[in-house]
């Protein structure tokens, strides 16, 4: 595989939030067009990784290369540029709550271009369109289901038709039928626009049906990096206990404490 | 239990790094907000929004107050006057007074708690639901997009709210003094035209209220932007931001006092 079509290369990053270690030497490569889900336990570092990639937080060693810049190297006008390539899919939305449906499609065209009203409307109805929430342009945030956000969310993040998708746990507090949906549009979304996705999640079933590739982070490394269909058939004790949901095994069940029956009898 | 003399010593210099640390940071945040408000100029719609509902909304809380405050004044100077004879100086008295002190500093520690409070909930809030860390990722400054309007809203509503409010209490003492406790007209007038200088009274009092309008915004945003995202970490910004605004308009007023009047006469 040649460099050019590395899109994303994180290179022996460390990161740590004051005295606990999130990242340890972690070395991660995204090819342009893939879908990479990014699994692991809660405190991961997951979300972490994702706020390297956009710049929002800063290693304190290694380098984190996006289109063959090093990101924490940029100066705000050079990563703003690179920003302007890629789009981020908040856990919950982070619709603007002052902003109507679609003045919140429209945010990234009236900041960002010089489009007339008449063109950015057009482009708005038709991002929301692709999204099924045309109909629901002149609602506000505060009227949408968490589906309905998410999806809305969805078509302010593809505005500016970037070239990387960053999702933030999409699936988190849906129901099954707006999980489907998401999923789909990742999958579509990914397809027609040409774009390279990383999607941090949780939920394995969506996951294993649309991701190209599987990384699964575990003591701030790569644990694993495999396809879909290695995943459902491996053996190794930590990725079964995600793949079947068990609530104890290689990451334990109770959080670090004295014994029990000591603790209880303790005065 | 004796505390451990050590354990003291930590305590304190923790409270006092923490503090410098916070102070630091108020610093480098001011300087930020400062270097992007040019660009803001240019954008002034957002300005003009933010200033609805700072300084219009506040309208009402703002005139009602000087209304009151001015009859007090009345009610109170004529008492006092009527020892000396000179009642008719009331609306010197009562201009004065709005002018130089009650008019900047009862509106900034009103647009303290009627405005800046819902900033700073505002900007928290939109921390917490991560709608700052959304447009950073569009690549839109929050500090040029949020912040720096209303910090600027701030700075212009202050002084346009003290100067109504000023004139709402110099209607209210006229209310009093003339109408109802019979003070001559003209010489309520008069006197007060005679004695009220523009430069020493009433520039110096806009000048108060602009710089009472630069710490009440740079407090209330600065609150909000580095608000605990959480509810509670809200709710103490919005705290703070009311404590903060107030200690600093009322700590600002006596240097400024000083430096403006000292000297005088």
């Amino acid at each position: 595989m040649s460099e050019h079509q590395d899109i994303i290369r994180i290179e022996n990053v460390r990161f740590a939030y004051g005295e606990r270690p999130i990242l340890d030497d972690l070395s991660l490569t995204i090819r342009r067009g893939e879908i990479v889900a990014v699994m692991g336990a809660s405190g991961g570092g997951k979300t972490t990784l994702l706020g390297l990639i956009g710049g929002r937080l800063t290693p304190s060693a290694g380098k984190v290369f996006v289109e063959d810049q090093n990101v924490p190297d940029l100066s705000k006008s050079a990563l703003y540029a690179l920003r302007r390539r890629i789009g981020m899919l908040f856990q919950f939305g982070a619709l603007f709550t002052d902003l109507s449906v679609f003045e919140n499609v429209a945010f990234p065209y009236r900041e960002q271009t010089d489009l007339s009203d008449d063109m950015i409307r057009t482009l708005v109805l038709m991002k929301l369109e692709a999204v099924g929430l045309r109909g629901a342009a002149y609602l506000m945030p505060s009227e949408l289901s968490g589906g309905m956000a998410r999806r809305v969310a969805l078509a302010r993040a593809v505005t500016l038709d970037p070239s990387i998708m960053l999702y933030d746990e999409p699936f988190t507090g849906l129901d099954p039928i707006s999980v489907g949906i998401i999923g789909r549009l990742i999958k579509r979304l990914n397809v027609a626009l040409g774009m390279t996705s990383v999607i941090v999640t949780h939920d394995l079933n969506e996951t294993l049906r649309l991701a190209d590739r599987v990384v699964v982070l575990s003591a701030g490394k790569v644990y694993c990096d495999l396809a879909p269909d290695e995943i459902r058939i491996s053996t190794d004790p930590f990725i079964r206990q995600f793949a079947d949901g068990l609530p104890d095994g290689p990451v334990p069940f109770h959080y670090p404490a004295r014994d029990y029956v000591g603790d209880l009898l303790a005065s | 239990m004796k505390a451990d003399p050590i354990e003291l010593l930590t305590s304190l210099g923790h409270a006092v790094t923490s503090r410098l640390d916070r102070l630091g940071l108020a610093a480098r945040f001011s300087v930020a907000v400062f270097r992007v408000l040019g660009a803001v100029f240019l954008r002034f719609g957002l300005i003009i929004r933010e200033l609805y509902f700072s300084g219009v909304r506040s309208l009402s809380i703002v005139i009602v107050s000087g209304l009151f405050v001015g009859m007090v004044l009345a009610v109170q100077g004529y008492e006092v006057l009527q020892r000396y004879g000179s009642t008719e100086a009331l609306g010197v008295i009562v201009a004065l007074s709005l002018v130089r002190e009650l008019g900047p500093v009862v509106t900034a520690l009103l647009f303290a708690g009627r405005a800046s409070s819902a900033v700073t909930a505002e900007i928290g809030l939109m921390r917490a639901t991560d709608q700052l860390a959304a447009m950073d990722m569009m690549a839109v400054d929050p500090l040029a997009r949020v912040i720096a309007p209303r910090f600027l809203a701030a700075i212009f509503s202050v002084p346009l709210l003290a100067a109504l409010f000023s004139a709402a209490g110099v209607c209210g003492a006229w209310i009093i003094g003339v109408k109802l406790i019979g003070i001559d007209d003209g010489a309520f007038w008069s006197q007060m035209q005679a004695s009220v200088d523009v430069r020493i009274d009433i520039i110096n009092g806009v000048l108060k209220s602009i710089v009472f309008g630069i710490a009440v915004g740079l407090i209330s945003v600065f609150e909000g932007y580095f608000a605990v995202p959480t509810a509670e970490g809200v709710s103490t910004a919005t705290t703070r931001t009311v404590v903060t605004s107030s200690l600093a308009v009322l700590l600002l007023d006596l240097v400024l006092t000083v430096m403006m009047f000292r000297g005088l006469n």
